[in-house]
């Protein structure tokens, strides 16, 4: 606003404004940028834990031939990262732009974009990559920044990228629509399609494309990551939080890494526009050291085990407990305890705790309990099922929730 | 003259009486400049819409007591006209997209972006975004929450929002992990007897105790209506004892005498007499699923306890029933008729399956 009457500076923001059609992300302060982009692997091998499929990639940046591909897997498990990594190594910043187009499902992706806007990218002319002789910065270089030849450092293959993410909510139409596109432009252009489930792509593109399965993440090196993470944004957490963290997000890292920011953001850790940051505990933190999950912690400034199951609203064990005890109460007697069960409902339901929640933690308890024997955990199943139908039909949750305990614990009765 | 539920609201974070380390939360949230999306959930009547107000206070100032409302007409791509009302300050909105029913997408897109394209026209004010309180997000559409999501990212430089909401099992999981989870508990018993307390002394009305104890366990851990209770007996009787009885509302009492006849005789005729009062209730637009949780409360009590799980298992299938189907009367009336034969068939201590 300062600048309004100074044309120069006008001119030069114009300038930057249409030569770069930058993301907003990049001018913020890197504080308000979300950690899941922040921390976006920058290369194929920073890639966590899918070494197959990065050695197969890896091998295909030295030959700069790339077949389509289709990469499935779990949500959280680094396809869209690889996808972008890959693409950002073959081309450099400065061919990114206009070889590669990226289309997500929060994108209108019907049948008239596909026919429209993946066509005519996908025909276009190749853009001219840099000549030979451009030079560029090499920061990864041994021996501290090097400039290096461009065309050295990044491959650029004759060819473009498209790549199309959740294609699994793309219509079968707009599917079948991409299935002659593939073929006939497959000189210069390559077609990645990221998915959760390969099942919902139509054969024909599948048989198009080599196939990458992403594997859940395993736990040691989803920990090693959040840890990483915290440590360079300088959070500090108690013993435990990151496994914690991992296990609550099912070995998605990408919700885990939300988590951790929110988290981070609750205790305080990144603001330092705050003044009085309380540094006088440190040394007491030391004895204080055993986790209670219950109790409020003593330090605000480290995340606890508490935080990270308030941000995640998970229900804590203590009472998960009283309704495993009330619904469990019942085996081996007559009848059905009532006024217990619709006791700790009530408690329940007045707390806040979400329904949802309460089924899955309660699922989880109850198929892994081993006073309950196969057959009552068969007719249990059909009851989790039934209940999971009705909240997502919008059913009242103090009701739903109440009959299923009812219901499990009628079952465990009659045995 | 307002009411006490109105007149004793707190304005700011200082003056809430219950969930402290609640408060600091969203104090030190609200100072810290990076404000995140937030989602606040928590049962009804424990507070949620003034902890907002307050948290918006505590981030704008009192600027934002000072509201206007709108009436907006939006047209959906059938040409379709809808009104839509929205509460609005100078810094934020407060909008209620399920008003509009299937057409709440209409309103998310393209209120959200008009409000999200522009930036703060205050240049005093303290923070670069406005904010939009989205009320009843657990009756938002797929569609309209899908629309969200992308909003959500697109715009985060000039817009927060803050999602209202009773439960979070109806909210996408993609939202879910983009905003903050704030849940808010309802007070327990003895935060509710301080409540009333507090607002009994600044009314300068007697304290009595043992009422003050009746009322909130009859309010089912519920502020709002636990005060409206206390003003609606201090209002009807002069003198009060520990033994005043506290007039319950209307529909309620009705609920309860349905209970008491259908406990009374199970008869295709006392059925029929149910159905004129159930009628009743839904002209004065009590909601069904209101009905058949009170009134399944109000039979537990009566029922023998061998078949008290039974009736649950049946109202919570009518209650899904009644959100699946669309005439309502059917299934409440279904749920008094299987109450009845469940009763009757428990009586002669045989099955009729």
């Amino acid at each position: 606003m300062a600048d309004f009457f100074n044309i120069k500076a006008r001119q030069a923001a114009a300038a930057q404004a249409s030569s770069s059609k930058a993301p907003t992300t990049k001018q913020e302060p890197n504080r308000l940028q979300p950690w899941v982009e922040k921390y976006r692997p920058k290369t194929l091998s920073e890639v966590t834990a899918q070494d197959h499929t990065i050695q197969v990639l890896s091998r295909t940046l030295q030959s700069s031939n790339l077949p389509h591909m289709l990469f499935y897997g779990p949500p959280g498990t680094g396809k869209t990262s690889t996808i972008l990594a890959l693409a950002k190594q073959l081309y450099g910043p400065e061919l990114m732009k206009s070889r590669v187009l990226e289309l997500n499902a929060s994108d209108e992706r019907g049948i008239s974009i596909v026919r429209a806007k993946v066509k005519d990218f996908a025909r276009q002319q190749l853009s001219a990559a840099p000549s030979y002789n451009v030079m560029v910065e090499d920061k990864d270089a041994e021996g501290g920044v090097k400039q290096v030849k461009y065309r050295d450092k990044y491959p650029c293959p004759p060819f473009k990228i498209v790549v199309l993410d959740e294609a699994d909510s793309m219509t079968q139409d707009a599917q079948s629509a991409l299935r002659r596109t593939m073929e006939t432009y497959s000189k210069m252009t390559r077609f990645c399609l990221v998915c959760n489930y390969v099942t919902r792509i139509i054969d024909p593109l599948a048989s198009r494309c080599s196939k990458f399965r992403f594997k859940s993440l395993d736990q040691g090196s989803a920990v090693t990551r959040v840890e990483d993470i915290a440590k360079l944004e300088g959070v500090r957490l108690a013993p435990g939080v990151s496994e914690e963290l991992v296990r609550i997000a099912d070995g998605d890292l990408r919700k885990a890494i939300t988590f951790l920011q929110s988290a981070a953001r609750l205790v305080g850790n990144n603001k330092p526009a705050k003044g009085k940051k309380r540094k006088v505990v440190e040394d007491e933190e030391e004895e204080d050291d055993r986790m209670d999950v219950d109790s409020a912690p003593a330090d605000s400034d480290v995340v606890t085990l508490k935080t990270v199951q308030d941000i995640a609203g998970v229900i804590p064990e203590r009472t998960m407990d009283d309704l495993e005890n009330a619904v469990l109460s019942s085996r081996n007697k007559k009848n059905i305890p009532y006024a217990a069960i619709a006791n700790v409902v009530q408690e329940m339901i007045a707390e806040g705790w979400s329904a949802a929640q309460t089924v899955g933690q309660l699922f989880e308890r109850i198929m892994f309990d081993e006073r309950v024997n196969d057959v009552q955990k068969m007719k249990i199943v059909g009851y989790f099922s039934e209940t999971d139908k009705r909240l997502v039909d919008g059913a009242d949750e103090h009701l739903a929730i109440l009959d299923l305990g009812l219901r499990i614990s009628g079952v465990l009765c009659q045995g | 003259m307002a009411l006490l539920v109105d007149k004793h609201r707190p304005r700011n974070l200082e003056s809430l009486s219950y969930h402290p380390e609640l408060s600091d939360r969203l104090r030190a949230l609200a100072q810290s400049g990076d404000f995140p999306h937030l989602l606040v959930y928590g049962p009804s009547g424990a507070g949620k819409k003034t902890r907002i107000v307050a948290t918006l206070k505590e981030l704008y100032g009192p600027g934002v007591e000072k509201i206007k409302i709108d009436a907006r007409v939006f047209q959906t791509t059938t040409n379709r006209k809808l009104e839509f009302n929205i509460v609005a300050s100078v810094y934020h909105l407060e909008i209620t997209p399920s008003d509009v029913g299937n057409y709440d997408r209409v309103v998310i897109q393209d209120l959200l972006k008009e409000v999200a394209q522009t930036q703060q026209v205050d240049l005093s004010a303290k923070q670069r975004f406005k904010v939009v309180v989205i009320n009843e997000a657990d009756h938002l559409t797929r569609d309209a929450q899908a629309a969200l999501r992308r909003t959500m990212e697109k715009y985060s430089p000039n817009l927060r929002l803050i999602l209202v909401a009773n439960s979070t099992s109806n909210i996408i999981a993609p939202i879910r992990s983009r905003t903050l989870l704030v849940r808010v508990a309802a007070p327990t018993e003895g935060e509710i007897c301080d409540v009333l307390r507090v607002v009994g002394k600044k009314e300068g009305w007697r304290d009595v105790e043992g009422l003050n104890a009746r009322i909130a366990k009859e309010s089912g851990r519920n502020l709002r209506r636990a005060l409206l209770m206390y003003e609606a007996v201090h209002a009807q009787n002069e003198n009060l004892t520990e033994n005043t009885p506290i007039p319950p509302p209307d529909w309620e009492a009705l609920i309860s005498q349905i209970a008491q006849q259908i406990v009374q005789e199970r008869s295709p005729a006392r059925l029929l007499q149910v159905r004129s009062e159930l009628y009743d209730l839904l002209s004065h637009c009590i909601d069904p699923t209101t009905i058949i949780k009170t009134l399944t409360w109000k039979l537990i009590p009566k029922t023998p306890e061998e078949i008290q799980p039974e009736v649950v298992k049946w109202a919570a299938f009518y209650e899904h029933r009644c959100r699946l189907g669309s005439k309502v009367i059917f299934h409440l009336e279904a749920f008094v008729a299987k109450y009845m034969r469940v009763y009757e068939s428990h009586l002669m201590g045989l099955d009729f399956d």
